[in-house]
């Protein structure tokens, strides 16, 4: 019996638990459930407690494999056809490059653009002047328009104001009169300003046709995608060429300035674009963000006056513009009149990084900048966020926009050169798509101006990516013997140096450029290496021809070098150690340099022993080959021709353009020699160096080079890269170059 | 109910102490309370409890459970889609709000059947298997909210991947009246085959008001940019093939073409590739001589040969993929799958996830009117890219190609990085394949700037206990012109540092310093180094064999004329 009860206890017990459990665990979801149903109840036409679900069981595909594309194959019209009939569809507001530019122009003589002759009694604005000169000095210009892709007018669309006193009038009528004008096909129209109070149209008062718009303050809205450019608002004293280098000097840490935000500009009161400005007061906290507008412009403010305006103008005279763009962190760019304003490229060359506030405005360059990288895009409905918004942008992210402001304002803004140019890039690389830049190459230095596609598509085989892709130089290297006497004997210095740069472990080849006016001495003349040896003649025997990229060249790296240049396998080995850390820049042995000569008012050339530099001879010089196709393809054919007249100073354009390119030194290393002057030829060249004219020509060249280049690209160094234990009280046979200290 | 069970639980405890009868009373008792207690349960939970029981367990549902919903003939239709859409016109930012987190909330709606008066449903497939994945992967993921009143974006379950399958009226019908629809402000749309015949649209052809739509095919002229997004044409032989990747490098066919459905235009223009380069071509076809069915779409034919596809793929270096009467095409999936780089030839088409993916790293677009020139064009390419844009191919199709999640995801973080720009992902984020982002270095000072002088610099002496060596430094340093400012951290718990010109006498201390020659310490710290170097996954340190001098250094050369002349070496 007591067992028989201990069983039923413990089955009834068994079968509570068990009911618990089942309504307990029931009551799970049922409670999750009751808390749904509150939210849910605003959707009408859900049954209760509705959420989405993932479903089980079959269903079907979404598309038939097979089934969705053969009904393709039938049925629709001839891929031609639909060309044709695109072509005529999408023309005016819908113009694109396949619908409304001619390609066949560009592929019959390249990528070329013709200005048209400039008309007599028109005038044009300052900044037009400069746009066409920009052009005319590019290597894109061609004086023949039969043989252009692109035409550029010589009237002046910059202003199309009509309110403004450089308005053209008759606009339609002259350029209808153009007998190239073909509907617009193929041309580009600049223009900075475009309609006028009160609404500030975007119309430009004359039908452009089937041209393309490169245009400032240009909106999403009207902006026909890869077809118009958007370019910066600049003012008429933008500089044509150089331009003012960006103001960071060197990186804070932590990155902030004094004012945390600023702004300081007219409110509009009324009208287009003043709601943001009129709101700004709200964010203004007059101790880091410092927002200041005034109501002072026009003749007849007063009539618009409102009641803060008083308070709002005296405070705004309280600050100076220039003293709070440049000790600020951010800077606010809100819309104006027009969407884009003259502040977005001040904040940008100030190292103050934009804040965005003009919804709708196709950025400058837009195709090709990313933008997000150098400035804040803010939204103006969210006005009132701004100051929570920028305050939680980590430090880094801070130090990161405004490294990118500089980049970005000395790559592509800081003269109406760089702006043109990097228009008639953009346009280039839309016509060449196959050899168009990747957006890193855009976005990264030194920037798409420099890093030019037609050389290779690949980023490896640049200078300028390495690190970014996470790869190394490849250590072997190409000699070039830059050779102008002819051969005598076996011991002449060119046969050692020959010996010497041929054992080097990095060598691959060793190509001999052949300037010199007595025919080609035969191949046993040479004496033999391990490595292939390439004779080539120089095309038309000119200075030029050692900076070509022949493709002869299988390496990354180029040794140039003088037929005279006394040089030990140490040393080139060495070099090229140094290189593979600076596959950027030139590395060299003698250096030069140059300083500003203020009594002549110029620049001045030293050979001097001094304890800076900023130039290495390319007679002993070791640096990419990309150079070389940056040589012989960007400088313009002026400069090169005076080299090759001259036969001088082919070695300070080099190190002109690899500044230029690089913003830094060149990299001076330890020779084995000390005296001044030995390791430069002492027979062939010692004429040339004697001569007291070769002397004045450098000068006159550096003065030439410093002229078109807009700036002096050249940057001091004061250090030389020795090997470690160079020169160290240790034993020399630990040292791994110790054929470098021997005397 | 609780409290019953209790209360049920403490009656059988007292039985051993009851006699006979009063335990079949309790049992009845028990027994009754039981009954009601099952019954109870049966009558309030029973109608509900398979759902729920589904819910709760797998969070899976049937079709066949959403509720039908009848559209009468005179339902509202939505406006056909306004093409100035912007971010800023037609979306409401005010709902995502501002969130530490920079994340958009985003809502889906509960499945429902929607037909039409008659009872014909709007679709003729329904919900399908992909759209089911995507807003399921979506539910899963970070951005979901289930609180519709949190959230930003808004997507409807209203398959409209395929417009085939959609009846175009009624579908537009069944947005209109979805409860947040608002003018379609703030939805969002995913399309993958736009358009029917004959003039195949590149955009969705429901009339969908202000919504975004993620189209799979747009071109230039129906793309709103900054405001769609342009998402691939899913192939499902993604999810049934596995294709290993392969190493960058030649393959066997430089060219490949294996779609079926190619314009004759074309296919000719293709032949007389094939007649000029010979074996370098590999044409192929449907096949003709196969029985129909579902393993057609895995074979390829030339000239009677079979292939399996898109295993075939990954013996050419670039694979053709053409428009066909749609601009997207499936096969790109399949193509970057096996890792071969897409030659791409439709017009204005906007390459998928364009506005984040650098496609020129990854694919050669060559106009259709140059098809004849596409050999000469491809040969001109350099080995190493060729390499470099297969990696690429293959790395775009693992993170933003694979799967319908992949896709969906991408497409909300696109969105997402619109509506806080300032906390976007970074192009290389985007475009850097693992290996890449592994090995490559982005310096936090990229800038290339040569600071000058005249801020000078700050000394930061680190010192422990032994201050007579601390004050050699501190005397040797200050001598410095451009010393701006010298911070001693004093490191020594025990002690408080030195004040003033007091000095201390240091026992400890030798006369040369002991660390360096101490055999422990150099233990340690290669002991640090390897730690180091496994933390960070690799060896970040680079061996160099230059060192910096100043220009003059142990010249030959008057020292007073030297700017540094008093450099000694350590």
């Amino acid at each position: 019996m007591q067992a028989k009860k201990r069983y039923l206890i413990l089955f009834s017990a068994g079968t509570c638990l068990i009911l618990l459990f089942c309504f307990g665990g029931i009551q799970v979801p049922l409670s999750r459930r009751g808390s749904h149903r509150r939210d849910d109840r605003s959707l009408t036409g859900y049954h209760l407690g509705a959420r989405w679900r993932r479903l089980s069981g079959f269903m079907q595909a979404f598309s038939t494999l097979g089934k969705d594309s053969s009904d393709e194959l039938h049925g629709h019209m001839s891929p031609r056809q639909k060309r044709d009939t695109n072509s005529g569809l999408y023309t005016g507001k819908r113009c694109r490059m396949e619908t409304c530019f001619d390609f066949s122009l560009c592929e019959r003589n390249g990528y070329k653009v013709y200005l048209y002759p400039q008309l007599k009694g028109e005038k044009l604005s300052e900044s037009y002047q400069n746009i066409l000169a920009s052009i005319e000095g590019s290597r894109f210009y061609t004086p023949d328009p039969g043989q252009a892709c692109l035409f550029v007018l010589s009237l002046d669309t910059l202003d199309r104001d009509q309110l403004s006193p450089y308005y053209v009038h008759n606009l339609k009528a002259k350029i209808q009169g153009l007998p190239l004008w073909n509907e617009g096909k193929n041309h580009i129209i600049f223009n900075l300003y475009s309609g006028t109070w009160p609404d500030y149209t975007e119309d430009l008062g004359f039908d452009i046709g089937l041209a393309m718009l490169a245009k400032a303050s240009i909106s999403t809205e009207n902006f026909r995608p890869n077809f118009d450019i958007s370019i910066p608002l600049f003012s008429k004293d933008h500089p044509r060429t150089g331009g003012e280098r960006g103001y960071l000097k060197h990186n804070t840490i932590p990155p902030y300035r004094k004012y945390m935000l600023v702004f300081k500009g007219k409110r509009y009161l009324t009208g287009i674009g003043s709601d943001t400005r009129n709101a700004l007061y709200h964010v203004h906290n007059s101790e880091d963000v410092v927002l200041l507008t005034t109501c002072k412009h026009g003749k007849d403010w007063q009539k618009h006056k409102d009641a803060r305006c008083d308070k709002d103008n005296a405070e705004y005279d309280k600050y100076e513009y220039r003293e709070m763009l440049y000790n600020s962190t951010f800077c606010l760019v809100p819309r104006g009149r027009r969407l884009g304003s003259f502040r977005f490229l001040e904040a940008l060359q100030a190292a103050c990084v934009p804040v965005m506030l003009s919804n709708g405005w196709e950025l400058p360059f837009s195709e090709i900048i990313d933008w997000k990288t150098a400035a804040v895009i803010g939204d103006e409905r969210l006005l009132l966020q701004i100051p929570s918004t920028v305050r939680s942008i980590h430090q880094d992210k801070i130090l990161s926009l405004r490294q990118q402001t500089q980049f970005l304002w000395e790559a592509y803004f800081n003269s109406v050169e760089k702006i043109v140019l990097t228009t008639l890039e953009i346009i280039q690389d839309r016509v060449l798509e196959h050899w168009s830049r990747s957006s890193l190459m855009w976005n990264s230095l030194p920037g798409g101006l420099f890093a030019l596609p037609q050389y290779s598509t690949s980023l490896r085989d640049f200078p300028f990516y390495y690190a970014k892709l996470g790869i190394k130089p490849n250590p072997k290297f190409t000699a070039i013997i830059h050779v102008v006497t002819p051969l005598v004997s076996l011991s002449q210095p060119v046969m050692k140096l020959l010996v010497a740069v041929a054992k080097s472990q990095y060598c691959a080849q060793v190509i001999i450029l052949w300037n010199c006016d007595k025919a080609l001495p035969a191949k046993h003349r040479w004496p033999a290496t391990a490595v292939p040896l390439v004779v080539i003649e120089g095309e038309n025997k000119v200075i030029s021809s050692r900076f070509l990229p022949y493709d002869t060249i299988p390496t990354e790296a180029v040794f140039s070098l003088d037929e005279d240049t006394v040089l030990s396998t140490t040393e080139v080995d060495f070099a090229l150690t140094v290189w593979q850390s600076f596959p950027d820049r030139l590395v060299g042995y003698p250096a030069r340099s140059h300083f500003w000569d203020s009594n002549k008012e110029r620049w001045g050339y030293t050979s001097k022993w001094t304890n800076d530099y900023s130039m290495v001879l390319t007679g002993a010089a070791v640096y990419h080959k990309y150079y070389h196709y940056l040589y012989t393809t960007y400088l313009p054919a002026s400069l090169r021709t005076m080299v090759d007249q001259m036969s001088n100073c082919e070695d300070i354009l080099m190190n002109f353009l690899v500044s230029s390119v690089t913003k830094l030194p060149p990299i001076k290393v330890t020779q084995k020699k000390q005296y001044k002057e030995t390791m430069m030829g002492q027979n062939s060249r010692a004429s040339r160096w004697a001569d007291p004219d070769h002397f004045a020509q450098r000068q006159t060249c550096m003065n030439k080079f410093a002229n078109w280049f807009g700036t002096m690209p050249l940057v001091h160094s004061q250090m030389r890269l020795d090997p470690v234990l160079f020169k160290d009280q240790v034993s020399i046979l630990r040292k791994k170059y110790r054929e470098i200290e021997r005397l | 109910m609780c409290a019953a069970g209790k209360y049920s639980s403490r009656g059988p405890a007292l039985i051993p102490r009851m006699k006979t009868k009063h335990r079949i009373y309790y049992i009845t008792l028990f027994t009754v309370v039981l009954l009601g207690l099952i019954a109870t349960g049966m009558f309030q939970f029973w109608p509900h409890s398979i759902e729920s029981t589904a819910e709760w367990t797998l969070e899976k549902g049937s079709v066949h459970d959403a509720p039908l919903i009848r559209l009468p003939v005179s339902s509202p239709i939505p406006e056909r889609g306004d093409l100035s859409c912007r971010m800023h016109t037609c979306f409401d930012v005010y709902r995502c709000g501002y969130n530490p987190k920079n994340r958009i909330k985003v809502y889906i709606y509960p499945l429902q059947r929607f037909v039409d008066e008659l009872g014909v449903p709007i679709s003729s497939t329904g919900l399908s298997r992909e759209y089911n994945e995507l807003l399921s992967s979506i539910s899963d993921s970070d951005f979901y909210t289930d609180d519709v009143t949190r959230a930003c974006l808004f997507i409807p379950s209203i398959d409209v991947l395929n417009q085939n399958s959609l009846r175009i009226r009624e579908t537009a019908q069944a947005l209109a009246v979805l409860p947040r629809w608002d003018k379609g402000m703030n939805h969002l749309l995913f399309n993958m085959l736009p358009g029917g015949p004959p003039d195949y649209n590149t955009a969705l052809d429901v009339p969908r008001d202000r919504a975004l739509l993620a189209g799979g095919g747009f071109s230039t002229w129906t793309y709103r940019q900054g405001y769609d997004v342009s998402i691939p044409v899913y192939s499902p032989l993604s999810a049934d093939v596995v294709l290993s990747e392969r190493q960058p490098g030649p393959r066997h066919y430089f060219i490949l073409s294996s779609q079926t459905a190619i314009h004759r235009e074309y296919r000719a223009e293709l032949e007389r590739l094939k007649e000029e380069n010979g074996e370098a071509l590999l044409l192929l076809d449907k096949c003709s001589n196969l029985s129909q069915g579902a393993a057609i779409a895995r074979k390829r034919c030339y000239k009677g040969q079979v292939y399996e596809y898109p295993e075939v793929l990954q013996e050419s270096s670039f694979c053709v993929v053409l428009r066909g009467a749609r601009l997207g095409q499936a096969a790109l999936s399949d193509v970057l799958q096996a890792g071969c780089v897409p030659v791409i030839l439709a017009d204005s088409y906007i390459l998928p996830f364009s506005e984040v993916l650098d496609w020129k790293r990854a694919s050669v677009v060559i106009p259709e009117e140059k098809l004849s020139e596409m050999y000469t064009i491809l040969k001109s390419i350099p080995h190493r890219q060729v390499e470099e844009m297969q990696r690429q191919a293959r790395w775009f199709w693992e993170a933003y190609f694979s799967s319908m999640k992949a896709i969906g995801l991408t497409t909300l973080q696109i969105i997402n990085d619109r509506i806080y720009p300032y906390a976007a992902r970074t192009y290389e984020q985007w475009n850097n394949p693992p290996v890449v982002k592994w090995s490559s270095v982005n310096s936090p000072l990229f800038l290339p700037l040569i600071p000058p002088r005249a801020p000078g610099f700050t000394a930061v002496v680190l010192t422990y206990d032994r201050v007579e060596s601390l004050f050699r430094v501190i005397t040797e340093i200050s001598k410095v012109p451009s010393l701006a400012k010298l911070l001693v951290v004093w490191n020594n718990q025990n002690k408080s540092p030195p004040e003033g010109e007091k000095k201390f006498k240091c026992p400890e201390c030798t006369a040369i310093d002991g660390l360096s020659l101490d055999q422990t310490h150099m233990v340690e710290r290669s002991e640090c180094i390897n730690k180091f170097a496994t933390v960070f996954g690799t060896m970040p340190l680079k061996v160099v064999e230059h060192r910096a001098d100043p220009v003059l250094y142990k010249d030959d050369f008057p020292e007073k004329l030297k700017s540094f002349p008093n450099i000694g070496s350590l």
